[in-house]
């Protein structure tokens, strides 16, 4: 779940990390007043969940309050990679000698928090490891032993920094690396952390992912931050649909229906578990078919949870038909998954036989859910039919369908 | 021979109570395993389905060899149970549970390093060595299990449970059979990754190539990739990679937890190139693993 800069710099200034003075505004009116109170030269950024910001032209300067109402109006306007700006941070702009990177993240390889630092800092840190691996320290963080201050020290001195840069900087990595820890951040990164012409050092930018798992654990924070449950934060904001299918998941703990994702195709698809969707989905696409959804069903849901989830999936408009299909189940109940998706199929006033285009779930009870499925006419296949072969077969009656 | 379990392994189950766990019990006895009691704090002196449950699994560490754990407790308090398991001196725990936060995961895979205990999972299936034994739900009931996974040669390591007993499906119709399959876990950190389980598979005679189920996210290809080229492993490996779809839709969330596109080398693409560079033949479909592995794993 990422953050909004301000909201990560809120996280940074509770740790006593130093930051430039700056204002949230909602409007340009707001923008003009913050350059006012802030009486200067001032830098505006687009609030958006999204990186490539100065890029898309949502970073802009201003002397004037005039100056800071136009650019406001310029950056609320401008949509970075499918997100609308929910603000514009105006922040005191400063005369910058020398830029840092500092981060915090998970090293899933080491299985340890890492804290990667340069003294090249505003750029693109992947670039930099590749261009001036000298430049960019790696650090790694034990999760049983306390954090100390030396660690944060060692980040910085890898890279050559020395004297009173060494101590003020270290003080802030080690601030983020308590900061990651204490919110179970996926990522807390500043970057660039700016050392201004008068030798004082502050955290210019900031990004921060907080696990989604973690989310239940931090609840006050949230609260305190304005982030309500439903602000999942996703690349991009859930669809009606999306939220639909959430809502469908959330009906009872039994199993997981739910997970959806919209697309734009006319196969709607009724598919599991995790890895089994990420295959079937893969496998409708690469048998030239158009999936209308992505979904996850698992752990043997109720055939009420189903049936709701298969009734969304076969009503979204601009379905025609819909595949239900998962690798060899190995606790989800064949003939509960039958039930489940011919009720939707009937509850959404449609013929199971007409509508299910095929149903390949191998796995325990399933003569009693194929002989289920036989009472509907609905076709279905066992194991011995691959879950590609049976996606293709899925995709062929649709494009039959179409041409007759 | 196989890996990690065989059919003399003893083992207990942390959260035996749970309807989940009592299913699994049933379907574990049936399959032949040495499930030899489980843990509910709080139940001392119950039975399910006529093995003993105890407050602690000292209880029984105290008065006979246990070999593993599988741990199915609510995300809640998986973590205390498995720093329990190591204390008390279990070397294999498999983590069932799903949604342990990424940290608490990482402390008890740093504890178990620390005291030289084994962690697969979290968020996963289990271990299967057909014929022998099986730790967790893997397979389901025991008919199921026995339909599923055949004994054989091929080792199957899988970040996806479900797709585990596909791959092993697959496997069994075409006559090759399984060793051992082991569902790893779909979350973005885990204890036993492909390149730590590879030297078992490698020293295990029984096994004669590997069949592995890989997505997108982190960095476990290039791991398993670098051991192909650093220890020039005896065994052929066959990958299939799902979520080819995702490569363009980078920072969505799908299936697992630690599935996600957030660098150039948490793509299919990237991964699919860094296999083959290791000489790891990569499937565009489940039913042609078999034939891919035959090849490579010649006549003898």
């Amino acid at each position: 779940m990422r953050f909004y800069e301000f909201e990560a710099k809120e996280l940074l200034r509770r740790r006593g990390v130093p930051l430039p003075e700056s204002r949230l505004a909602r409007t340009p009116e707001e923008a003009a007043e913050a350059q006012r109170a802030l009486d200067g030269p001032v830098v505006l950024k687009s609030q958006v969940l999204s990186g490539g910001r100065m890029k898309a032209g949502g970073v802009r300067f201003a002397d004037t309050a005039e100056e800071a109402r136009a650019a406001a109006e310029a950056i609320l306007a401008i949509e970075i990679n499918g997100q609308q700006p929910m603000g514009v941070l105006v922040e005191q702009k400063g005369d910058i000698a020398q830029e840092y990177f500092a981060a915090v993240t998970w090293d899933g390889r080491a299985k340890r928090p890492v804290i990667i630092f340069s003294d090249m800092g505003g750029i693109d840190i992947e670039e930099v490891a590749e261009t001036h691996p000298d430049h960019v320290s790696r650090t790694h963080l034990s999760t049983l032993r306390p954090l100390s201050d030396y660690q944060a020290k060692l980040a910085v001195a890898r890279t050559g920094v020395t004297g009173g840069d060494l101590n003020r900087l270290s003080r802030i990595v080690l601030q983020l690396a308590r900061v990651f820890r204490e919110y179970d951040l996926t990522l807390a990164e500043i970057n660039p952390i700016g050392k201004l012409a008068d030798g004082s050092i502050l955290a210019l930018d900031s990004h921060m992912d907080m696990e989604a798992e973690a989310r239940g654990t931090h609840r006050a924070l949230l609260a305190e931050l304005g982030i309500p449950d439903e602000d999942t934060r996703q690349a991009r904001p859930p669809t009606p649909f999306e939220v639909a299918g959430a809502q469908v998941d959330a009906q009872d703990t039994r199993g997981v229906a739910g997970n959806v994702t919209e697309f734009s195709g006319n196969l709607g698809l009724v598919i599991g578990a995790g890895g089994g969707s990420l295959t079937l989905f893969d496998a409708v696409r690469a048998a030239g078919g158009n999936p209308a959804d992505y979904c996850e069903v698992g752990g043997n849901p109720s055939v009420r949870k189903t049936a709701a989830l298969t009734q969304l999936i076969v009503s979204k408009p601009g379905v025609e038909k819909i595949a239900v299909m998962m690798n060899v189940v190995s606790n989800t109940r064949v003939d509960i998954m039958a039930r489940g998706v011919i009720k939707g199929v009937i509850d959404a006033g449609f013929d199971p036989a007409e509508k299910i285009a095929i149903f390949r779930i191998p796995g325990s009870w399933e003569e009693e859910g194929f002989a289920i499925l036989r009472r509907y006419g609905v076709e279905y296949v066992d194991r011995t039919v691959s879950m590609h072969e049976a996606a293709g077969r899925a995709v062929a009656k649709l494009a039959s369908a179409d041409g007759s | 021979m196989s890996i990690l379990v065989d059919s003399g392994s003893t083992f207990v189950i942390q959260g035996i109570t749970g309807r989940e766990a009592v299913t699994m019990a049933r379907e574990l006895l049936d399959y032949g395993s040495k499930l030899i009691g489980g843990v509910t704090p709080g139940r001392k002196g119950r039975e399910v389905h006529g093995v003993p449950v105890e407050d602690t699994v000292r209880a029984f560490t105290e008065r006979e060899r246990v070999d593993g754990s599988i741990v199915v407790v609510p995300p809640a308090f998986a973590a205390d149970a498995v720093h329990e398991a190591i204390e008390a001196g279990v070397k294999l725990i498999v983590v069932v549970t799903e949604r342990i936060p990424r940290r608490q995961v990482a402390e008890f895979v740093e504890h178990a390093e620390q005291e030289g205990a084994r962690i697969i999972g979290p968020n996963c299936l289990g271990i299967i060595s057909p014929g022998k034994s099986r730790m967790g739900g893997i397979g389901g009931s025991a008919d199921a299990t026995r339909r599923a996974f055949q004994p054989g040669s091929v080792g199957v390591m899988s970040r996806s449970g479900g797709m585990t007993v596909e791959i092993a499906n697959a496997l069994s119709q075409a006559g090759l059979g399984i060793s051992t399959a082991c569902s790893i876990g779909g979350d973005a950190i885990i204890g036993s990754t492909y390149a730590e389980l590879m030297p078992l598979f490698d020293a295990d005679p029984e096994t004669r190539g590997i069949a592995i189920y890989s997505e997108p996210g982190g960095r476990a290809e290039a791991a398993l990739a670098e051991y192909m080229e650093a220890a020039s492993s005896r065994l052929p490996v066959v990958a299939f990679m799902a979520g080819r779809f995702m490569d363009a839709m980078p920072g969505m969330r799908f299936g697992h937890a630690g599935t996600i596109v957030e660098g150039k080398e948490d793509t299919t693409a990237e991964k699919i190139e860094r296999m083959g560079r290791a000489g790891i033949a990569v499937a565009d479909r489940i039913e042609e693993i078999p034939a891919l592995l035959r090849e490579r794993m010649g006549a003898s």
